[in-house]
C-alpha cells in the first residue's frame, strides 16, 4: 500500500513536471486563435524562450530575469508575425512557417556564438526553484507523499496560476469578451468601434510571451540547459491540446495534463515496463484521436480564425 | 509604353518574386553573421563553393534535395486543393519505414523487391494521409490537430519498429540492419565512380522529375485535378456545382500522402539504407512545406526548390568547417518564407503604382 501512494506521489510529481512547458504555450495559443490569428509558430516562440531563458540565467545568475526575457524574447518573434499576419494581411500558416524556422535558428545561432556550442551551460544554481522541496522530512506516508507531489519548480504554481488568469480575461473582462469578438466577427466588432487590429496585435504578443515562458520553463526547470532537441515537437503539442480544448483556457489545461501524465508516465516507468517505451509515448497522440472520436467530436474554431482583417475603405 | 508594361508583368510574376525573397533572405543572413563576427563574404562563398565546385559536390545537392522534392509536392497538391499538410512528415516516416522493412525482410530480385518497396511506402504514406481525411469527414475533426497527432504517432511507431529484433541492426547502432543491396537504387558503380559523383547518387531524382509531370499533368488536365482544384478554390462553390467534396478532400490527402511516403522510400532505398532511432523530428515534412512554397505551389517549380533547398542544406552542413555556424541556413531560410508570405503586397504596391 505505502509503494503504490509512494509511486503515485511520484507520477502526479511527473505529471505536474511535464505539463508547464505545454500549458504555458498553450494558454499563449488561445489568445491568438480566439483573436481570429491562427499561430503555427508557437513552437519557434517557445524554441527562442527556451534559448533566452537559459542563456540570460547564465549570465545574469539570477532565474527570474532569464525566465522573464524568455517571455520576451518570444514577444519578440510573436511582434513579427502579427506585422505580417494582422497588419500586412499575410497567409498565417505561412508566416507561422517562417516563424518556427527563424525561431530555432536565431536560438542556435547566438547560442554557437556566445558559447560555442549548440547547448547552452548546465544552469546548476540558476535554475527556478523548487517551492517546498525542504518543508517535508521523510516519515509518515502521508509526508513522504505530498514531499513526493510538491516538490515542483515554482513553473508548476505559476502556471496553474496563469490559467484561472487567463479564464479571468478571457470570461471576465472587456479585454477578453473583445478579444473572442475580434475572432468570432471581426467586422462587427469594427463597427462598434473595437480596434480589431490593436487587439490582435496584443493577442498574438501576448501568446509570444506565454510560449517564450513555456520554453524557458523547460529549459530553466524540466531540463537544466538550451539544446537544439529541447523545444521539438512541443508547441505543436501545444497547439493541438488547444484545439483537443475547444479553444478555451480551461481546456487546453485538461488537454495538457493529459499530454503531461503521460509523458510523466513514460519517464517514471521507463525500462522497468513490459511494454515497449516507445508504444508507451504513444499513448498521448493515440488516445487524443480516439478520445475526439468518441466524446468530443467537432472543435469549433472561431469564425474568422486564420482569415485576415482587412477594413474596407 | 509597352516594354514597360511587360516589366510590370515580370516584377509581378511569382518568380520574380521568390528570387527577390531569397536574395533579402540572404542579405538579412549576412547581417546576422556580420553581427557575430563572421565576414558574411566568406561564408557565403564557402557556401556556393561546398554546393558548386566539384561533381560529387553537386551530386550530393541532388540526393539531399530529392526527398525533399516529394515532400514538397505533397505540400503543393495539398495546398492546391484546399488542404495544408502538415503531415507530410508522418506519412514521410512511415513511408520509409514501410519500405525499409520490406527491403530488409523480403528476399526478392531487385525486379520485385524495388517496386514492392516502393508501393509499400506509397500505401503507408497514402494511409496515414487518409486516415486524417475519414476522421475530418466521418467526425468532422480539425485535421491539423489529427496531422500533428499522427506525425508524433509515426514518429514513435518508426522507434519502436527499429527496436524489433528481426529488424535492429546486430551491431551497436540504434538502427535497423540495412536493406538488401537489390533494394537500393543507386545509380551503377561505375557511372558514380566514372563521373565521380557521390556514392549515394540514386535513381530518385529521375522519379521525383516523373512525379513533378505526373502531378501538374494531374492539377492542370484532368477531370480529378479540376474537381481538386475547385474545392480548394471554394469548397461551397464546388459543393454547389454538384462534386463531392469529402471524396475530393479523402483523394487529395490520399496522393499526397502517398507522395510523401515514396519521399521516404527514395531517402531509405537511396541515401539513407536505413533507419535511426530518432531523437526529434527529422523536418522533411516541414522542410516540404518550405518547398512547396518556393517553388509556389507548382510541381515543376516545386522540383526546382527541391535541389535549391538541398543545395542549401548540404552546403550548409559544411559551413562549420570555416567556423561559421550553419544554423544561418534555418534562418535564411525562414526569411525567405517571410517574405514569400508578404510579397502579395509588394504586387498590390506595384498594381496601385501601375493605376496612376
Amino acid at each position: 500500500m505505502e509503494s503504490i501512494i509512494n509511486e503515485l506521489g511520484i507520477i502526479i510529481y511527473a505529471t505536474l513536471t511535464y505539463t508547464p512547458p505545454l500549458l504555458f504555450a498553450a494558454l499563449g495559443s488561445c489568445f491568438s486563435e480566439n483573436s481570429g490569428v491562427v499561430n503555427i509558430g508557437i513552437e519557434g516562440m517557445m524554441t527562442i524562450g527556451a534559448f533566452f531563458g537559459a542563456a540570460i540565467a547564465h549570465f545574469t545568475g539570477n532565474p527570474w530575469i532569464g525566465f522573464l526575457c524568455g517571455g520576451l524574447a518570444g514577444a519578440a518573434l510573436a511582434l513579427l508575425h502579427a506585422v505580417a499576419s494582422v497588419s500586412l494581411h499575410a497567409d498565417q500558416t505561412i508566416v507561422g512557417t517562417a516563424i518556427n524556422f527563424l525561431g530555432a535558428g536565431v536560438a542556435l545561432l547566438l547560442s554557437k556564438a556566445w558559447f560555442n556550442s549548440s547547448d547552452t551551460p548546465n544552469l546548476l544554481d540558476n535554475k527556478l526553484p523548487n517551492l517546498f522541496s525542504g518543508m517535508f522530512t521523510e516519515g509518515t506516508v502521508g509526508a513522504n507523499f505530498l514531499k513526493n507531489v510538491l516538490r515542483n519548480p515554482v513553473s508548476t504554481y505559476l502556471v496553474f496560476l496563469c490559467v484561472i488568469l487567463v479564464w479571468f480575461i478571457f470570461y471576465k473582462t472587456r479585454f477578453g469578451l473583445r478579444l473572442r469578438a475580434a475572432g468570432e466577427h471581426p467586422k462587427a466588432c469594427d463597427t462598434l468601434g473595437i480596434n480589431v487590429i490593436g487587439i490582435r496585435y496584443a493577442a498574438v504578443v501576448i501568446s509570444g510571451f506565454l510560449a517564450g515562458l513555456g520554453g524557458a520553463s523547460i529549459t530553466m526547470a524540466t531540463m537544466n540547459q538550451f539544446r537544439p532537441t529541447s523545444v521539438v515537437g512541443h508547441g505543436f503539442i501545444a497547439i493541438a491540446a488547444v484545439i483537443f480544448g475547444k479553444f478555451k483556457p480551461q481546456g487546453a489545461m485538461w488537454a495538457c495534463l493529459l499530454f503531461g501524465m503521460c509523458t510523466g508516465l513514460r519517464v517514471v516507468l521507463g525500462g522497468a515496463s513490459p511494454i515497449p517505451t516507445q508504444l508507451i509515448s504513444m499513448i498521448p497522440y493515440v488516445t487524443t484521436v480516439v478520445v475526439l472520436v468518441l466524446f468530443v467530436g467537432k472543435s469549433r474554431a472561431p469564425a474568422a480564425n486564420g482569415k485576415p482583417y482587412i477594413k474596407s475603405k | 509604353m509597352k516594354r514597360k508594361f511587360s516589366l510590370q508583368k515580370l516584377l509581378q510574376s511569382n518568380f520574380t518574386l521568390t528570387f527577390i525573397a531569397i536574395l533579402f533572405a540572404f542579405l538579412v543572413g549576412g547581417i546576422f553573421l556580420q553581427c557575430i563576427g563572421i565576414n558574411p563574404f566568406t561564408a557565403y562563398g564557402k557556401l556556393l563553393q561546398s554546393a558548386f565546385s566539384t561533381a560529387k559536390s553537386m551530386s550530393y545537392c541532388v540526393v539531399y534535395g530529392t526527398p525533399l522534392i516529394f515532400t514538397g509536392l505533397s505540400v503543393a497538391f495539398s495546398f492546391r486543393t484546399g488542404v495544408f499538410n502538415i503531415g507530410a512528415e508522418g506519412q514521410f516516416v512511415v513511408g520509409s519505414m514501410a519500405a525499409c522493412v520490406v527491403g530488409i525482410l523480403v528476399p526478392a530480385p531487385s525486379v520485385i523487391l524495388i517496386p514492392l518497396c516502393f508501393l509499400a511506402a506509397a500505401a503507408a504514406g497514402a494511409l496515414w494521409g487518409v486516415v486524417v481525411g475519414v476522421l475530418k469527414t466521418k467526425w468532422g475533426i480539425n485535421e491539423v490537430l489529427s496531422m500533428i497527432m499522427f506525425n508524433w504517432i509515426a514518429f514513435y511507431l518508426s522507434n519502436y519498429i527499429v527496436s524489433i529484433p528481426a529488424i535492429h541492426s546486430e551491431g551497436t547502432a540504434e538502427a535497423t540492419k540495412n536493406v538488401s543491396d537489390a533494394a537500393r537504387i543507386l545509380l551503377p558503380q561505375s557511372l558514380r565512380e566514372g563521373l565521380n559523383l557521390a556514392s549515394t547518387s540514386n535513381w530518385g531524382i529521375l522519379l521525383a522529375g516523373i512525379f513533378a509531370i505526373l502531378i501538374y499533368m494531374i492539377i492542370e488536365k484532368t477531370t480529378l485535378g479540376y474537381e481538386l482544384k475547385a474545392v480548394g478554390f471554394n469548397r461551397h462553390a464546388a459543393e454547389y456545382g454538384g462534386i463531392n467534396t469529402s471524396r475530393a478532400m479523402l483523394t487529395a490527402l490520399c496522393i499526397s500522402g502517398a507522395l510523401a511516403g515514396i519521399g521516404g522510400a527514395v531517402q531509405v532505398l537511396g541515401m539513407g539504407q536505413r533507419i535511426s532511432v530518432f531523437a526529434g523530428q527529422e523536418g522533411y515534412g516541414f522542410d516540404g512545406i518550405v518547398v512547396a512554397l518556393i517553388g509556389g505551389s507548382n510541381p515543376i517549380g516545386v522540383f526546382v526548390a527541391g535541389i535549391f533547398y538541398g543545395a542549401l542544406k548540404y552546403a550548409g552542413s559544411k559551413l562549420n568547417l570555416i567556423g561559421a555556424p550553419s544554423e544561418v541556413i534555418k534562418i535564411i531560410t525562414g526569411t525567405v518564407v517571410f517574405f514569400i508570405a508578404i510579397s502579395h503586397v509588394f504586387k498590390i504596391v506595384k498594381k496601385r503604382k501601375a493605376g496612376k
